[in-house]
């Protein structure tokens, strides 16, 4: 099993705060091997081609932008990137 | 959030709940009109002519409005807006030049959902886009100016002939203060990197493929967070404004603040820079001082001046601008707004 590379993008606002931790605890709760890092300079924020944070990246791939998914959201996101 | 996985999924369920939500927030609205009368007259048998009784009875009363518009107002629009999105607005302005682009840019300023802590990766992914920096900056500066929750609350609490004049006077400051920041040639102005950065993948829409289930879930999220955010302001503005309405005589104000003086738009406006708040935040204060006899032109001006220019906005945007884009930025919607507080006071009695 692959190691997921998850970003949360965002500069510190409330949402990304909150995003990063639901996605940290989803992680936790799958018991997944991940990686996950917070991104909060703008260019590379901008290069993901997202306008509104936080956005949540798996694997390269931009998942979730302008808003927080729910704790299901997110593991069902995760899930479908681990298979 | 998890409130909303209990949530029913299927729609006739969630159009039943719904139905409840709107039948308990009217009673509550309905309630509230009689509930303090009840409670401070006639259980607690207080006396209704005293001062401190009346000034506290007002308090209650209208603090509790206040909430209540703003979640039911915050809920529709959130839910509206959802169907929205910066990606889709980017989409729309591409290729229009200045000029239409800037009165496209304020309209869609106003209906797309936008947070002031996403303007820096916004103004990337428009400028890298290719969307001019004039028309950026007129969507930026609708986007706080003319607020939908503003709108929704300056009905209940003003009439649309004063909303109406709100709404058309802040989109006319968004197209013409972006339209003249695009005669500077700003582009010069603005940081390199934002012209070298590179928008990798497809731009994944926030607005689409969403559940009717998932956009009440983001509304509702919404009304809690601008709760939490809101509510010591609404303490404040409204404790102010309870305090006025008792205590301090129509004249204070007028003869201070007066149409007479010349020198309260911009003193207000001025006032309003180093002070942050949402609409929403700054409204029941407004509400306050327009009962004690402020005119409506300052007032709106100072409403206008604390949404739209915001030291924190300001300090975010300086990553992506540079000081003379900033300094005329800053210039440009000032004066517009000042301009905007002279014009409601002349024509508004």
């Amino acid at each position: 099993m692959a190691t997921l590379d998850i970003k949360v993008l965002g500069p510190g606002c409330r949402n990304c705060v909150t995003l990063d931790k639901a996605t940290r605890a989803a992680v936790a709760e799958l018991g997944l091997d991940a990686s996950i890092e917070k991104v909060e300079d703008y260019a590379q924020i901008a290069s993901y081609n997202i306008m509104s944070t936080p956005g949540l990246v798996i694997d390269g791939t931009v998942v979730s932008s302008g808003r927080v998914p729910s704790p299901s959201e997110i593991k069902d996101l995760l899930l479908a990137a681990q298979a | 959030m998890s409130l909303v996985d209990t949530l029913p999924s299927s729609k006739g369920k969630l159009a039943l709940v719904g139905a409840g939500a709107l039948a308990l927030w009217g009673l509550a609205y309905w309630v509230n009109e009689w509930l303090w009368d009840w409670v401070m007259y006639g259980v607690l048998k207080l006396d209704s002519a005293n001062r401190v009784v009346e000034t506290v009875h007002f308090f209650v009363y209208d603090f509790l409005k206040i909430m209540l518009l703003l979640a039911g107002i915050i809920f529709v629009i959130t839910f509206l807006r959802s169907y929205m999105s910066v990606e889709r607005t980017r989409a729309l302005l591409g290729g229009k030049r200045s000029g239409v682009g800037n009165v496209l840019a304020a309209g869609l300023g106003v209906i797309t959902p936008f947070c002031s802590c996403s303007a820096v990766p916004a103004f990337i992914g428009f400028v890298a886009a290719g969307v001019p920096v004039g028309v950026t900056m007129s969507f930026l500066i609708a986007s706080p100016l003319v607020n939908e929750i503003a709108i929704g609350l300056l009905l209940t609490l003003f009439g649309w002939q004063i909303t109406l004049l709100y709404v058309v006077s802040g989109l006319a400051i968004a197209i013409v203060a972006g339209w003249v920041i695009g005669k500077f040639k700003p582009e010069r102005w603005v940081e390199k990197f934002v012209f070298e950065t590179k928008l990798h993948g497809e731009a994944i829409d926030p607005s689409r493929g969403l559940t009717i289930k998932q956009r009440v879930g983001i509304a509702s999220g919404e009304v809690s967070t601008i709760i939490r955010k809101t509510w010591p302001y609404l303490v404040v503005g409204i404790g102010l404004g309870a305090i006025i309405h008792g205590w301090v005589p129509e004249s204070f104000f007028t003869s201070v603040a007066g149409k007479d003086n010349l020198f309260a738009v911009p003193l207000v406006v001025l006032l309003g820079v180093p002070l942050y708040s949402n609409a929403a935040g700054i409204l029941p204060l407004v509400e306050s001082l327009y009962g004690a006899g402020l005119p409506i032109g300052t007032l709106l001006a100072f409403m206008m001046s604390v949404v739209a220019l915001s030291l924190p906005e300001l300090i975010l945007l300086k990553r992506v601008l540079k000081p003379q884009l900033l300094g005329i930025f800053v210039g440009v919607t000032a004066t517009g707004i000042i301009l905007v507080g002279y014009l409601f006071n002349a024509i508004i009695p």
